[in-house]
């Protein structure tokens, strides 16, 4: 299994950045960009990965199964992540996440039907001062009403 | 590269480690040298080891992570003379709910964090340096890498850094979705390639760290007050402090105040001066009910015992903690019971599941205090709320438990009337089962 | 010997080596501190928090598996703030585990209801819903399921570090974590069940086993396994006379908790609906069932026959039969019947090594010097296969004291993982590869050296005198096939030496035909086969009569002019020699009716034949083996005990010449034993079944 160049050299740097015979501690991010370029972690890409790092492919389905960004279900183009933490969650985080249910007609774990939205609830994203804060893909909007997050889906839904 | 500022700065903080923030191109090196950028660390390679670590120790910096440890301390148990290789790691999983400092020292002045780990480095001997930053911070990699490449480029990173025959190299490393990799112990794990779970201490990082090697690891703003600690002694920095509290630090003012935002305050700052003059006060005019001093993890204060200084001796007498320097500002509007609730989910989801009460502790406490939300439980089981705290604190395996227990307890014993009216008030709904499981 | 501390545990002041943890220290005073993920042996983990203690001058409790002794430490485990805390972690623990005793396999003997019972709270306080996932079938013989687990990973550990497997590892974290199988919804292992022993709840369940019984209604008889020749003790749980189970809970025997998937599992042959249970006498048109009394007078006529006409008989011999059995069928044939022509299939060269390190102490290793010995050499075997139990002791070993492990194989094994130094070379070729290890093998203090078949006759002469250059203390084990080879060894169940490795020249015999010999030979009236199965490969030339003692209607007892039902190990009282000398007593503990042991059926055929050859009774016969066979003067009362008695030395070893070519091993895998195997449903079930070898 190929990936893009950028991800090749990604990877290449990843693995470089440890010593020799420590390969193995670039797993984690090397799972991450390589979801982030083919949407989710499908079989071969576990299998792709765990060849190159010569780790067993089930100790890397232990490491997938671990960390809540990593996931083997396709998600949609933009993945809408609403943070409703304590800080987020006192100027109405919640009430946002409802409203994006509603608009998306998703509820968190789904995706439109079109492929183009998923929807998840997150833990303290770092944007606590500036809440209620989501993240689109890796994108931060901050200070979020339900109004502005209208228009933000509106944009994405006509974006190319 | 000049990052807008999230908020307006406050007249009353004290700019040490944020004095970039706002300038133009603050991001770049030259900004960064104009601004008398690795001097500290010039000084540092005329410094032997031993005095560098005798400096630190000096500013009577602590531990900007949570725990508060005096970081001077941590990097005297490293073995210079082993003859292992040495890392130096930055923990940026900033993950602390109400916690969103490293990410704006990163953002706008990531040479800084680079002079703290090299300054680090210098003092253990170490040649290779990693930041381990949390998954959903991908722009502040690139901001690092930028920022890494640069530093290669003007001769601070490498095999001869400017000439000296030091050698050190940074690599940014991405973390995927895991509270728990903010403890030390489990961040290593994760830094491997592995589970982010945490490991059995001692051994500790300073002598058994990455791939069990010696290892220097602190907290993002922990590296980011090294320079100036190096650059004007650790005395002055210690003066800008409380004695045994060090310096300035990073206070996040999130939740019900007029300003919120990120401000560098001196050790020691009064609470409710911060919430009222650094943040404006309270939102709409309305009264203050409780704080939460240092991110999720810390007991809530109650309104009444919030004049204090904020350093980690006054909050911990008061009952609390200073934590990571989130400070969570709660009006009387706020719904206790909907906020131990939200506290428990977190921790819950977060628990990585490897030592019993912890995994089981945090499950329990979500799904009794969900029922008392909703109206069906006994008064009695408000007790059992704390009795479970109670069994979960000082018991778990690392202080995730700790952290899920301590505010919990603290929000029924303090807000215990609030609890009490739930259970009073007509059952609204019988409760879905599915609602409660976790997704 | 390291330094001792001196602590004291609950107003005990007691002296333990530094480096003991406390939770050891504390057992050696006598006083028990209750753990779940704690194991001896294996990694730590401090999971499970029950084994949290209070330390004088530290705020917080400890866990007592992860601190080690300090001098002056005072430690209390009976505070009331360690009584709350063990019953906390037992209530945590319950709140999702499911409450499903009355069904579960484990209950009577779960880890987690003894805690409960003596550590617990009496009533619980958990009312929210627990959470569910669907049971799993991971192989023929391994069930997950999920809720009951308590994530001790004990199974993850014994996999992974006991077995050098790793097929189970933690998915999922928090409260959904479960262990995994390495194939995502399968298992691809060693099948050995080590998980499912290990396993202090009903988590992990046997596919044979599961809903068959209530653990308080068998009987449990503490035998050794029947199969390879390590000489594993097995504890088989047995109800009215049927096996329903084997495992080594209690940790006695060589093996301590070990068994593969052959001891574990497999004894189900003895139940296969084949069993035979008649005598069967062969007429014109195939078999008729007949009488004892009938098969019995038949036999002696034809063996009186053969005597008279000058020994004309031949045995072969078993390698499953006991010491007792093969030497009493030695002497019926030798004294009673005037035949040297005795052999069984021999499966490697251990007289070479007797005549080679002749009036030496200490030549031969045992099965404990396995786990002690700084170096280990393995030499022809893919000993993870043939021997998992010498396999996992050198793991053992190398994880506890970091023996230097050197392997020299035709192909890869698992041993390589743990291996210093790995040489691959063409069976014969060994020792020829050595010198490459010289130096290495030099600087260590001592070394113990495990020979496969390929090393045989000159070669271990020439190995020894190699080892002997070395100037280091080394110890050999000469590496045999089955449960009781090397007990056929010593009882001169062999053409060429008598029992003890005497000569012949004491009795004034020559050395007679070999199996394969007689199978050719012209001469022999009477063939008489006692647990073996000559014919599978092999033809008869000159159709001899034909006698066949077996459990099955083999190859061989398909062309039988009489066949003897026998009892198969599990049903007798007897004794064998481990591969490593070690003396053990067997336990009856299966009933098949009709069935009779070997040495009963030979005993009565020396009857009815009126021989004269003293007692045929199992403990009479171990008492006369223990006066007059040299390496068995050992100490009987401890091998009635259920001790594994190290045998040896062989003051008096015979000047044979080997037979070489006749050397060879079967080189079973964990999932064949010849005949016996193909009888076992669950290893002919298994998928990794049948396997091979050197596949690493």
């Amino acid at each position: 299994m190929r990936f893009s160049e950028q991800l090749e050299a990604k990877f290449n740097q990843l693995i470089s950045a440890f010593p020799p015979g420590r390969e193995r501690a670039a797993l984690v991010p090397m799972l991450l960009y390589a979801q982030d370029e083919v949407g989710h972690l499908t079989p071969e890409v576990i299998q792709e990965i765990a060849g190159r790092l010569r780790v067993p492919v089930h100790e890397v389905d232990e490491v997938v199964s671990y960390y809540s960004m990593l996931t083997r279900k396709p998600r949609g183009r933009y993945h809408i992540q609403i943070c409703t933490n304590i800080s987020c969650m006192l100027l109405g985080a919640e009430q946002l996440l409802e409203h994006a249910k509603q608009r998306l007609g998703i509820d968190c774990g789904e995706v439109t039907p079109d492929g183009r939205f998923s929807l998840e609830e997150v833990e303290c994203i770092g944007a606590c001062c500036w809440g209620p804060a989501i993240q689109v893909n890796y994108d931060y909007h901050h200070w979020m009403t339900p109004e502005k997050l209208d228009r933000l889906l509106e944009e994405l839904r006509k974006a190319q | 590269m000049s990052p807008r500022l999230y908020n307006e700065p406050s007249p009353l903080e004290v700019k040490i480690l944020t004095r970039r923030f706002g300038l133009p191109n603050s991001q770049s090196i030259d900004t960064y040298l104009a601004t008398g950028g690795y001097e500290a660390f010039r000084k540092a390679l005329e410094m032997t080891p031993e005095e560098i670590i005798e400096e630190v120790k000096a500013s009577n910096l602590r531990g900007r992570g949570g725990a508060g440890f005096p970081t001077g301390m941590k990097w005297g148990f490293v073995p210079r003379e082993s003859p292992l290789p040495k890392y130096v790691v930055v923990n940026a999983d900033e993950g602390e709910p109400g916690t969103c400092k490293d990410r704006l020292l990163m953002e706008h002045d990531p040479h800084q964090l680079l002079e703290g780990m090299l300054i680090a480095a210098r003092a253990v001997g170490a040649e290779r340096g990693y930041i381990y930053i949390r998954g959903e911070y991908r722009y502040l990699i690139e901001i690092l890498d930028r920022a890494i490449g640069e530093a290669y480029e003007r001769g601070f990173l490498g095999d001869n850094i400017l000439g000296t025959g030091m050698r050190f190299h940074v690599y940014t490393h991405s973390g995927a979705g895991s509270y728990e990799c903010g403890e030390e112990s489990a961040l290593l794990e994760s830094l491997e390639g592995k589970r982010g779970v945490p490991r059995i201490r001692p051994p500790f990082p300073a002598t058994a760290g990455l791939f069990q090697c010696p290892t220097v690891l602190n907290n993002v703003e922990t590296f980011c007050a090294i320079p100036a600690i190096i650059r004007d002694g650790g005395k002055a920095f210690a003066a800008l402090g409380t004695p045994r509290n060090g310096g300035t630090r990073l206070f996040c003012i999130s939740g019900h105040v007029n300003r919120p935002g990120v401000y560098e305050l001196p050790m020691g700052f009064n609470l409710l001066r911060m919430i009222h003059e650094v943040a404006g006060g309270v939102r709409d005019g309305r009264k203050l009910k409780a704080v939460i001093p240092g991110g999720s993890s810390c007991p809530v204060l109650k309104a009444e015992e919030c004049d204090l200084p904020m350093d980690f001796d006054s909050v911990a007498q008061a009952g609390s903690m200073l934590g990571s320097g989130g400070v969570v500002v709660m009006d009387e509007t706020t719904d206790m019971v909907r906020v131990a609730v939200r506290i428990a989910k977190f921790y819950q989801h977060e628990s990585c599941g490897w030592c019993v009460p912890c995994r089981e502790g945090t499950t329990w406490l979500r799904h009794l205090l969900t029922r008392i939300d909703q109206g069906i439980a006994k008064p009695s089981e408000l007790d059992l709320v704390v009795e479970i705290c109670n069994n979960m604190l000082g018991r778990t395996f690392c202080p995730l438990g700790d952290a899920a227990a301590m505010p919990i307890r603290s929000f029924v014993m303090k807000f215990r009337e609030e609890f009490e009216a739930r259970l009073r008030r007509p059952m609204v709904a019988v409760p879905d089962p599915d609602s409660l499981v976790v997704s | 010997m390291s330094k001792l501390v001196t602590l004291t545990i609950d107003g005990k002041q007691i002296q333990v080596p530094a480096g003991t943890l406390v939770i050891n220290a504390a057992k050696q005073a006598g006083i028990e501190i209750p753990s779940f993920c704690y194991y001896d042996g294996l990694s730590l983990q401090g999971a499970c928090r029950m084994c949290l203690v209070e330390v004088e001058r530290v705020p917080k409790l400890m866990t007592a598996c992860t601190l080690p002794v300090a001098e002056g430490m005072v430690v209390r485990t009976n505070t009331p703030q360690v009584i709350e805390a063990r019953k906390a972690m037992l209530e945590f623990l319950l709140t999702n585990h499911p409450l499903d005793c009355p069904v579960c396999d484990k209950g009577g003997e779960c880890e987690l209801q003894d805690m409960a019972f003596r550590y617990g709270a009496g009533e619980g306080r958990f009312v929210e819903f627990k959470y569910h996932v669907p049971e799993k079938q991971w192989s023929p013989v391994v069930y997950y399921d999920a809720p009951r687990c308590i994530l001790c990973y004990r199974c993850v550990r014994i996999c992974d570090e006991g077995l050098g497997v790793n097929a189970l590892g933690v998915v999922n974290r928090g409260v959904r974590s479960e262990i995994a199988p390495n194939r995502g919804d399968h298992l691809e292992c060693d099948e050995c069940g080590m998980c499912i022993d290990i396993c202090p709840v009903g988590a992990l369940t046997s596919g044979t086993y599961r809903y068959q019984t209530r653990p308080w209604e068998m009987s449990h008889v503490g035998t050794i396994c029947t199969f390879c020749a390590d000489g594993c003790k097995t504890t088989l749980g047995v109800r009215n006379g049927i096996i329903i189970r084997a495992n080594n809970r209690d940790r006695s025997g060589i093996n301590d908790e070990f068994l593969c998937i052959k001891g574990r599992f497999a004894f189900d042959f003895v139940h296969h609906p084949e069993r035979l249970t008649r005598p069967l006498i062969r007429t014109l048109s195939g078999f008729r069932e007949a009488s004892w009394a009938e098969a019995i007078e038949l036999v002696a006529e034809r063996f009186e026959q053969a005597r008279q006409q000058g020994g004309r008989i031949g045995l072969i011999g078993s390698t499953r039969t006991t010491n007792e059995e093969n030497y009493f069928l030695q002497k019926l044939l030798r004294q009673g019947l005037g035949s040297n022509h005795i052999d069984h299939r021999q499966s490697g060269d251990l007289v070479s090594l007797l005549m080679a390190t002749r009036g030496r102490e200490g030549a031969l290793a045992t099965t404990a010097d396995l786990y002690h010995a700084s170096g280990i050499l393995i030499l022809g075997a893919d000993l993870s296969q043939q021997h998992p139990l010498l396999a996992f002791q050198i793991r053992a070993n190398y994880r506890h004291h970091r023996a230097r492990v050197y392997v020299v194989t035709r192909g890869p094994v698992r041993e390589d993982q743990i291996a210093a130094r790995s040489l691959r070379v063409a069976p014969g070729q060994e020792l020829e590869a050595l010198e490459s290890l010289r130096t290495e093998l030099q600087g260590l203090p001592d070394l113990v050296v495990l020979y496969g078949d390929s090393i045989k006759g000159s070669a271990v002469a020439r190995l020894v005198q190699w080892c002997d250059s070395l100037a280091i203390a080394v110890r050999y084990v000469c590496l045999l096939d089955d449960a009781n080879s090397r007990g056929a060894l010593d009882m001169g169940l062999v053409p060429d030496w008598l029992p003890g490795y005497r000569s012949l020249d004491q009795m004034n015999l020559q050395p007679g035909l070999c199996w394969e010999e007689m199978l050719e030979s012209e001469e022999l009236e009477v063939l008489w086969v006692v647990g073996a199965n000559p014919l599978r490969r092999r033809h008869l030339k000159r159709r001899p009569w034909l006698v066949v003692q077996e459990l099955f209607l083999t190859e061989t007892a398909q062309q039988a002019d009489v066949v003897l039902p026998a009892a198969s190990a599990y049903e007798k009282r007897g004794t064998f020699t481990s591969v490593c000398g070690e003396l053990q007593q067997l336990q009856p503990a299966a009933q098949v009716p009709g069935a009779k042991t070997d040495l009963e059926i030979a005993s009565l055929i020396a009857l009815q034949l009126g021989l004269e050859l003293g007692p045929a009774d199992p403990d009479e016969l171990l008492g006369e083996i223990h006066r007059t066979v040299d390496g068995y003067n050992v100490d009987l009362p401890l091998v009635a005990a259920g001790a594994a008695v190290p045998t040896g030395p062989y003051p008096d070893v015979a000047a044979v010449a080997v037979r070489v070519d006749k050397i060879r091993s079967r080189e079973d895998t964990l999932f064949t034993a010849g005949s016996l195997g193909q009888r076992s449903q669950v290893l002919t079930s298994v998928r990794e079944a049948p396997g091979s070898l050197y596949r690493g």
